[in-house]
Formats: C-alpha cells, sequence, structure tokens
C-alpha cells in the first residue's frame, strides 16, 4: 500500500538507510500541520461525497436488502424446518397413542377370545362327557335287562331240568313214571 | 550520525492526478481519494461479492457481511427502535466506511484517511444535518422541544436552553474531532516509538534498550487495531443517538 510518490520523503523504514554524515532536514511540508492544510479541504469533500455517496447508494439499493433477505430466507426457513419437526412430533406422539390403544385393544380382544374358546371347549367337552355317560349308562340297563333275562331263562330251565330228572329217578325207583301234575306240585313245594 | 524523522509527514496529501486550482484550493486526485474510493471497493466486496450466492448457509466472507449488518441493526435497533430502520443504509454505511478507512491505516505505509479532520467533519456533519433536516420534516417546530428539558421550572430554562442548544451545536464538532483526534494521535505515536527503535540501535551501547521501544510499538499498534474498530462503533452508536433525537425528539 505504500505510495507511488517519489516527491516525498522516504517511508519510516528506509530511514535506517540513512547515509553517514548526511543530514535530512523535516521539510517534507510547507510549513501548515498536513490535517490542517485548508488548501485540501474542497477536494476532500468533493471526494469524500462522491465516494460516501457510491457507497450509501451501493449500501442501500443492493447490499443491505440482500443481507436483509438472506437473513429473512434464513430466519423462515429454520421457522419452517422447526414447524415440520413439530407437527412430525406431534404426528409421532399420535402415533404412538394409537399404538398404544390399538395394543390394549388387541390385547382385550385376545383375552375375550381366549376366554371364549375356553368356554367353548369347556361346554362341548361336558356335553360328550354326558353323551358318553349316557350312552354307557343305556349299555348298562341293556346289559342289566339281558342278564336279568338270562337268569330267568336259566332259572325256568333248572325247573325242568329238576322235573325231568326227579321224574327219571322215581321211574327208576318205582319203575313208573310219575304224572305230571304231582311232579309239579311236588317241585312247586321243594322250590322255596 | 543524526537520522530525522517527520511524525506528521505520513498525514500529507499527496496529489495523484492534479485537477488545477479554484482560488486557493487545490483540486486533485490525492491518495486520500484513492483510499476513499478502495474503501468503498472493499466494502462493496464484503457486502455485495461475497453475498451474491445468498447461500442459506453462509462462507467466511457472507458471515462477516452478516455480522456486521446484525451488529450495526442491533446497535441502531437499541438507539432508536423500530422508526430507525430507515437510518440502516446511513448508519451501516458510516460504520463500514470509517472502520475500513480506520484499518487502511493500520497498513503499513498506508494513509489514514480519518486521520483528516475535514474528512471526518465532512462525515459527522452530514449526521447531523440527516438529525436537523429530518427532525423538522418529520415534528416541524416540535423538533426544536428537544432544546427544552421537560418537567423543568420556567427560570431554570433561561439557562437550560441555551446549554442544550449548545451542546447539540458540539456534537458534529465532538463526533468528528474524537475520531481524527484518536487516528491522528495514534499514528503519531506509532511512528514516533517505532523510530525510536531506529534511534536507539544507531546509538551504539545505547542499542541494548532498543527492544524497549519496540515491546511499546507492538502494543500500540495492538491497541491501534482496537482504536480502530472501537472508534468505528462509537461513531456509528453516537450516530444512532443522535438520530434517535430527530425520530423522538421529546425530552
Amino acid at each position: 500500500m505504500a505510495q507511488p510518490n517519489p516527491l516525498t520523503t522516504p517511508p519510516p523504514g528506509a530511514d535506517t538507510q540513512v547515509v553517514p554524515g548526511h543530514v535530512e532536514h523535516p521539510e517534507g511540508h510547507t510549513g501548515a500541520f498536513p490535517p490542517f492544510e485548508s488548501s485540501g479541504f474542497l477536494a476532500q469533500l468533493i471526494w469524500l461525497a462522491l465516494a460516501f455517496g457510491l457507497l450509501y447508494y451501493l449500501m442501500d439499493k443492493i447490499a443491505l436488502p440482500r443481507i436483509q433477505s438472506i437473513l429473512h430466507a434464513r430466519a423462515e426457513r429454520l421457522r419452517a424446518d422447526l414447524d415440520q419437526a413439530q407437527a412430525m412430533k406431534t404426528e409421532a406422539d399420535a402415533a404412538g397413542v394409537a399404538f398404544e390403544t390399538a395394543l390394549r385393544d388387541a390385547q382385550g380382544k385376545a383375552r375375550d377370545i381366549a376366554q371364549t374358546t375356553r368356554n367353548e371347549l369347556a361346554a362341548e367337552a361336558d356335553a360328550k362327557r354326558k353323551a358318553l355317560e349316557e350312552q354307557l349308562n343305556a349299555k348298562l340297563a341293556t346289559s342289566e335287562a339281558t342278564i336279568r333275562q338270562r337268569t330267568e331263562t336259566a332259572m325256568g330251565n333248572v325247573r325242568s331240568i329238576a322235573g325231568e330228572a326227579a321224574a327219571a329217578i322215581v321211574e327208576r325207583l318205582t319203575g313208573q313214571a310219575p304224572d305230571r301234575a304231582t311232579l309239579d306240585r311236588a317241585l312247586d313245594a321243594t322250590a322255596h | 550520525m543524526a537520522v530525522t524523522i517527520d511524525p506528521i509527514e505520513q498525514f500529507e496529501l499527496k496529489p495523484l492526478v492534479s485537477l488545477g486550482h479554484i482560488g486557493h484550493q487545490q483540486l486533485a486526485f490525492t491518495q486520500s481519494a484513492l483510499y476513499m474510493f478502495a474503501a468503498v471497493g472493499v466494502i462493496a466486496l464484503i457486502t455485495i461479492v461475497a453475498t451474491s450466492s445468498r447461500s442459506i448457509v453462509p462462507g467466511r466472507m457472507q458471515s462477516l457481511a452478516e455480522i456486521f449488518y446484525e451488529f450495526i441493526a442491533d446497535t441502531l435497533h437499541q438507539s432508536t427502535g423500530d422508526g430507525g430502520k430507515r437510518f440502516m443504509p446511513l448508519v451501516f454505511s458510516l460504520f463500514m466506511f470509517v472502520l475500513i478507512l480506520n484499518l487502511f491505516g493500520m497498513i503499513p505505509y498506508a494513509f489514514a484517511v480519518t486521520s483528516h479532520l475535514i474528512v471526518t467533519f465532512g462525515l459527522a456533519a452530514l449526521v447531523i444535518s440527516t438529525v436537523v433536516i429530518f427532525g423538522v420534516m418529520k415534528h416541524g417546530t416540535h423538533f426544536f422541544g428537544l432544546f427544552v428539558p421537560s418537567g423543568v421550572p420556567k427560570p431554570l430554562l433561561a439557562i437550560l436552553v441555551p446549554i442544550e442548544i449548545i451542546s447539540f451545536i458540539s456534537r458534529p464538532i465532538s463526533l468528528s474531532v474524537r475520531l481524527f483526534a484518536n487516528m491522528l494521535a495514534g499514528h503519531i505515536a506509532m511512528k514516533i516509538f517505532a523510530f525510536f527503535v531506529v534511534q536507539l540501535l544507531l546509538a551504539g551501547a545505547w542499542s541494548v534498550l532498543s527492544p524497549l521501544p519496540l515491546f511499546l510499538t507492538i502494543a500500540l499498534t495492538a491497541l491501534e487495531f482496537l482504536v480502530a474498530a472501537l472508534q468505528a462503533y462509537v461513531f456509528a452508536t453516537l450516530t444512532a443517538i443522535y438520530l434517535n433525537d430527530a425520530l423522538h425528539p421529546g425530552h
């Protein structure tokens, strides 16, 4: 940034290269303190007005609206993203609640189904058992009846066998067959 | 062996292109003007070129422009409230202009434009005329109520009103002199202390002391960077405070 101006005294760093014996006098300015040198005021003000006017125009018309729009867009984006995140969270919460409800419903239903099934099976088993018992009872009754009949038949046969045996015995002993009526009377008398 | 240095030579205007004279006034494109336009260029680079991509996720330069913008917008909002938004371009331009010119002055061999009173006075005059013109346009004669503190007994007003007027008139002076004097004094001090290093180095046995002014120069340079930024901030903040008077003249 050194100024390319050969007319002025060298920059301060160059002062170290002073030739021995040479004395340099501070004659770079014409006596007046440079910042108060009024001959440059008008030009400075004009250049200041031009430069600052240009700067103001650039800032006002281009830079500041652009930066503002960038910041605004970013704020909007952040807000939208946060809103979306909030909405998604709400949705997720709702889904969680729905899941809990569904789970509870399903558990209740499962319990109901299990209970119903248990009841049905119990009823069915009961009915089967009853039917079997009835069948068995019926068979038992039939069997008993058969036994009783057979016994009776057998007892009847005993009387006739006893009658025949008695007739045979009497015939052998007496040589003559006893008549039927006498035999029956004798049998009845001994039957009890 | 003597080495001399002129600590104020650095403030001299050097005409690059001479455009003639109007009476006593020398019209020339000086290095001062060159630095002003260079500052405009650098500011445009930061705030326009670097923001041209309009990234949602900013790069370094765009980030810098956004930081400056938000910093000045906050400062302005704190001083003037919502009504001050229209002055954002003015305050932002002033802050960036003064900041970049001050920092330019920190580059070795460079020229500090803000060390010229006429430049800082020009900027201060712009601020105060904005305050007065806007204040009168918006509030009419009510703007001059600024000089009449409310809730003060009538006899006291005779003393207070002149004081208020003087304090108002001294604003552009203090605004411009503060910046100018800080820059001028800082640059002179840096130059003198840096020169002490050279003088001691050439003074035979005394050269063992030369690190002392060197450290001072380093410390002063750091301080001057702080001053460069701080004075730009002070200039912008005071501008915002003065503009608040134009917006809300009631005491």
